[in-house]
């Protein structure tokens, strides 16, 4: 066999500055026709950049600088930006991260999937569209026939990224790049379009490169696996090589933080004393936006009649798909959204709904940690400063005994205290989202909202950080709300599980039962749909969609997962909110009986 | 609810309030005609003027009635289509207003016909060889024409092409035009002078809708898919573009109206803007209103036309 793609001592490098600095180095790759080749890495290991420049192409401010660039003999690095033109879209194809955002808004889906085939002189307008339809088939689109005419904000994430996948195989090209095509996706979308992209790649033997920074999804679809780190090679094998046997420590350390984790030792905790009421609790949040119906419900409902209690140190996982309403959650919780009807109690006693209505020591006692602490943190303050403000604002510490606390703060959450003179664009997403934590914990909370905290992280880096968090609940004794859309990540911190779908609660249930036992369809296909650090493991699980005829979807008043579920009883579950069945350690809104589950 | 009947009341929503706005005008003109002090009773007796004759003269055009009723119908009037009759020659206002109106929305639109293609080919340019010496030099120049008011540009531009060259006449009157020569001598100055202003505004703008677009992960999909350079501006960057073009044109040309009451004024022009201008002088306050309703619903006009462009052009509006 011969290689279709060749690399050979490829140097990039960032123009920033006036300074030039090496980004990509001395790479070495190959890829043969008819196979998959996985670039794996952390951010800023350089894995886009080199799939990049197989199209030639440098994001602004970057330039291929040197080396050899050869795909199915044409020499890239040799030709101009005419010459370029030409082979992009037709010799290689691109499929880009988020497809939401690569389509144009303005223009049809059928005209952007059939334009580099146009473009090109490939074949005429009518040739393309049928060949296109073709694909939106192959890729299991639904309505593939008229799905065209829609405009890209008419369809799903997922779908979009099978699209985009369409338009980057309409001209048979010799080699596909899809860039994280679907790091943006819910895990049960995710599925979907893997099992669409591999079933496209294998029918038609389409040789590919495919970026990411998960090693489980990888192993379900790449031949050979390239570990990148810093911009240049760590190792590179056949695919069961890399998983299973692992040489450079880099390439040990990724497999190690994509295996599943070993649940925390449970904490023990003295039995509360009777009649102590819980740290938080919620009794049916209704919560949303637009105004309010005759009924005192919100237009938009984003949580409907969510309830759930935090006892004092422990921990609530809350886990949902995007739209699920976890976010708003936290943030009823936190005072930022007023809840429409419900009740939030902290130690018993009602919460203001409204942040400016709270008391200072209620505030303390809730602290919420961001999702992104690229935007949490302020940008132009020091981060000991950062640290330091809720010191003095809730515990009056100033001069020698706050800067004292500070560096006290940065040793709970492991960073040198020599950082508290950094600015945050100076330190890495792990520190950043260690410092976005030392300031939740400058306030000594009681409670801590985590929402999404280690989602924008590498796997390694966010490994680390779910280690210091479970290390801070047994030194400090603070309670987590922890929300996340990762399964795995809540089982390995929670005692108890919520799963929302939708705004409605589905199951709530202690983490350690979780795979055990009854459960919520719906916390079925969550489980069912994490990847598995194993090759074959995407033919072997079930279809999350299995198709079920005529459901359509339900009324306002039946179950939300209604139009989703494999075990749905139409004529109830459409009609009807279900009622919780309860068993001794969970609860399951669902209309079937807890044997059936 | 179909996609068009969601389009129908979006559009339908901004047209109302549009008309609401025009109403809260109209009510912030006659208010400040008010507060102009003096009346046209006084103007037109000026030295002469005893109590008694005032207060006769007054009375013969309704001075004497209160505020609120006088306001009422003038509004009535105006919903009726006749503004009333002049205070100082006594004619009716429609009739003065009517040719002025006529001549002013000729150099308006002379002026924007010259300006609009030339700002957005321009514009578009700069955007596409951003960084360049093309787009340096259009920068540099836009920022230097938008810093200069229009008067100095007028007044410079009579200095050189009339008063020293002699290739064009200094004043605009329209009365010895017979040929399309003519015509496009008598306009070259005013409207040369105008479009100076709202080209540079309007480059500015389109060129940075562009750049928008043209940095965005749409752009560069589609430079992946090997979309060559002019496809990728005119086809890709550009519908998303037009939204914010549109409403950079409405703002410019409406800053056109403000600018040709002074072009008017220097080319002695008889526009509509001059008219006023001489009514302000009388305190002919019916006229001023009516110019002043007149020039605030040119600018509601443009407006919400370029919001009904941007809702038009918007496929995630267009179909909900």
């Amino acid at each position: 066999m011969t290689a279709l793609v060749r690399l050979s001592g490829l140097q990039i490098a960032a123009c920033k500055d006036g300074g030039v600095t090496s980004i990509v180095r001395d790479i070495d790759l190959c890829v043969e026709a008819g196979e998959v080749l996985a670039l794996i890495g952390e951010s800023g290991s350089g894995k886009t950049t080199i799939a990049l420049a197989l199209l030639g192409y440098a994001r602004p401010g970057c330039r291929i600088t040197g080396g050899e660039i050869e795909v199915a003999g044409h020499r890239i690095d040799r030709m101009d930006e005419a010459a370029l033109r030409t082979l992009r879209g037709r010799v290689v194809a691109y499929v880009a991260q988020s497809a939401a955002a690569a389509f144009n808004p303005m223009l049809t889906i059928m005209r952007q999937v059939i334009e580099p085939a146009l473009v090109h002189g490939l074949m005429d307008r009518a040739a393309a569209e049928t060949k296109a339809r073709g694909l939106f088939r192959a890729l299991a689109l639904p309505d593939p026939d008229t799905v065209g005419d829609r405009y890209p904000h008419q369809v799903s994430g997922g779908q979009l990224q099978r699209l985009m996948a369409a338009m980057a195989l309409i001209t048979d090209p010799a080699l596909v790049i899809f860039d994280e095509p679907t790091t943006a996706l819910d895990v049960t979308t995710q599925i979907e379009v893997l099992k669409a992209f591999k079933t496209v790649v294998r029918d038609l033997g389409t040789t590919a490169v495919y970026v990411s920074h998960d090693l489980a999804v990888v192993a379900q679809i790449a031949d050979r696996i390239c570990v990148l780190r810093g911009g240049t090679v760590q190792e590179q094998g056949k695919a069961d090589q890399i998983l299973h046997a692992p040489a450079h420590a880099y390439s040990r350390a990724l497999v190690g933080a994509a295996a599943p984790r070993v649940p925390a030792e449970p904490i023990a905790m003295p039995p509360p004393a009777p009649g102590e009421a819980p740290l938080l609790e919620l009794r049916d949040i209704v919560a949303g936006y637009g105004g309010l119906d005759a009924n005192g419900r919100p237009k938009a409902c984003i949580l409907d009649k969510v309830s759930l209690t935090i006892r004092r140190g422990r921990t609530l996982g809350v886990i949902g798909e995007s739209g699920s309403g976890k976010s708003t959650l936290a943030r009823v919780v936190a005072g930022l959204h007023s809840a429409a009807q419900g009740y939030v109690n902290l130690n018993g006693v009602p919460l203001a709904s409204r942040i400016a209505d709270r008391s200072r020591e209620d505030l303390r006692r809730v602290q919420l940690v961001f999702q992104n602490a690229d935007t949490a943190l302020n940008p132009a303050m020091r981060v000991g400063q950062t640290v330091g403000r809720p010191l003095t604002f809730f515990h009056g510490l100033r001069g020698r005994t706050r800067a004292a606390e500070v560096a006290r703060l940065f040793d709970l959450v492991r960073l040198p205290a020599a950082i508290a003179d950094r600015l945050p664009g100076e330190l890495s997403g792990g520190q950043k989202q260690r410092v976005n934590l030392a300031r939740a914990l400058a306030a000594r909370p009681d409670l801590l909202l985590c929402d999404e905290v280690t989602s924008a992280l590498d796997p390694v880096v966010a490994e680390a950080v779910l280690d210091l968090l479970v290390d801070l609940r047994r030194e400090l004794g603070v309670a987590y709300m922890f929300i996340t859309h990762d399964i795995e990540r809540v089982r390995a911190i929670a005692d108890d599980v919520m799963v929302l779908y939708g705004g409605c609660q589905m199951e709530l249930a202690d983490a350690r039962a979780l795979g055990s036992g009854p459960h919520h369809p719906y916390s079925r296909l969550l489980m069912a749909s994490v990847p598995h650090l194993k090759a074959g493991w995407l033919e072997t699980t079930m279809d999350p969609f299995a198709p079920v005829p005529g459901q359509a979807g339900a009324t306002a008043d039946g179950c939300r997962f209604f139009s989703r579920c494999a075990l749905a009883m139409p004529g109830t579950c459409d009609l009807v909110r279900p009622a919780s069945l309860v068993a001794d350690d969970r609860l399951i809104a669902c209309h079937r009986e807890l044997a059936e589950l | 609810m179909t996609a068009s009947l969601w389009v129908t009341r979006l559009i339908a929503g901004r047209i109302a309030s549009a008309v609401f706005t025009l109403f809260l005008v109209s009510l912030a003109v006659f208010a400040v005609s008010l507060l102009m002090g003096g009346d046209a009773a006084e103007a037109i007796l000026g030295q002469s003027a005893t109590p008694e004759a005032l207060a006769g003269l007054r009375a013969s055009m309704h001075l004497d009635q209160p505020a609120p009723q006088r306001y009422l119908g003038w509004l009535i009037g105006l919903l009726h289509g006749d503004p009333g009759t002049s205070l100082v020659t006594g004619r009716p206002i429609g009739g003065m207003i009517a040719p002025r109106l006529a001549n002013s929305l000729l150099l308006a639109g002379l002026t924007a016909l010259v300006s609009v293609p030339v700002a957005l080919t321009l514009g578009i340019l700069a955007a596409v060889k951003r960084g360049g010496t093309f787009d340096r030099v259009v920068g540099i120049a836009t920022i230097g024409i938008v810093s200069v008011p229009e008067f100095l540009i007028a007044t410079v531009a009579v200095l050189i092409f009339a008063v020293t060259l002699h290739w064009l006449p200094a004043l605009s009157s329209l009365r010895d035009v017979d040929s399309i020569y003519e015509l496009l001598r008598v306009f070259a100055l005013p409207v040369m002078s105008l479009a100076c202003v709202t080209v540079a505004q309007m480059i500015r703008m389109t060129r940075a809708a562009v750049c928008d677009a043209l940095t965005s992960s749409y752009v560069e999909a589609a430079r992946l898919k090997g979309v060559p350079p002019r496809r990728l501006v005119l086809g890709h960057a550009l519908p998303n573009a037009i939204g914010p073009i549109a409403n950079a044109v409405a703002l410019s040309l409406s800053a056109l109206l403000g600018g040709v009451i002074v072009i008017e004024v220097i080319f002695n022009y008889p526009g509509v803007a001059r008219l006023m201008v001489d009514a302000v002088a009388t305190r002919d306050m019916p006229l001023v209103q009516t110019v002043a309703m007149i020039f605030s619903a040119s600018y509601l006009v443009l407006v919400t036309t370029a919001d009904i462009v941007a809702i038009l052009a918007n496929p995630r509006l267009r179909h909900q």
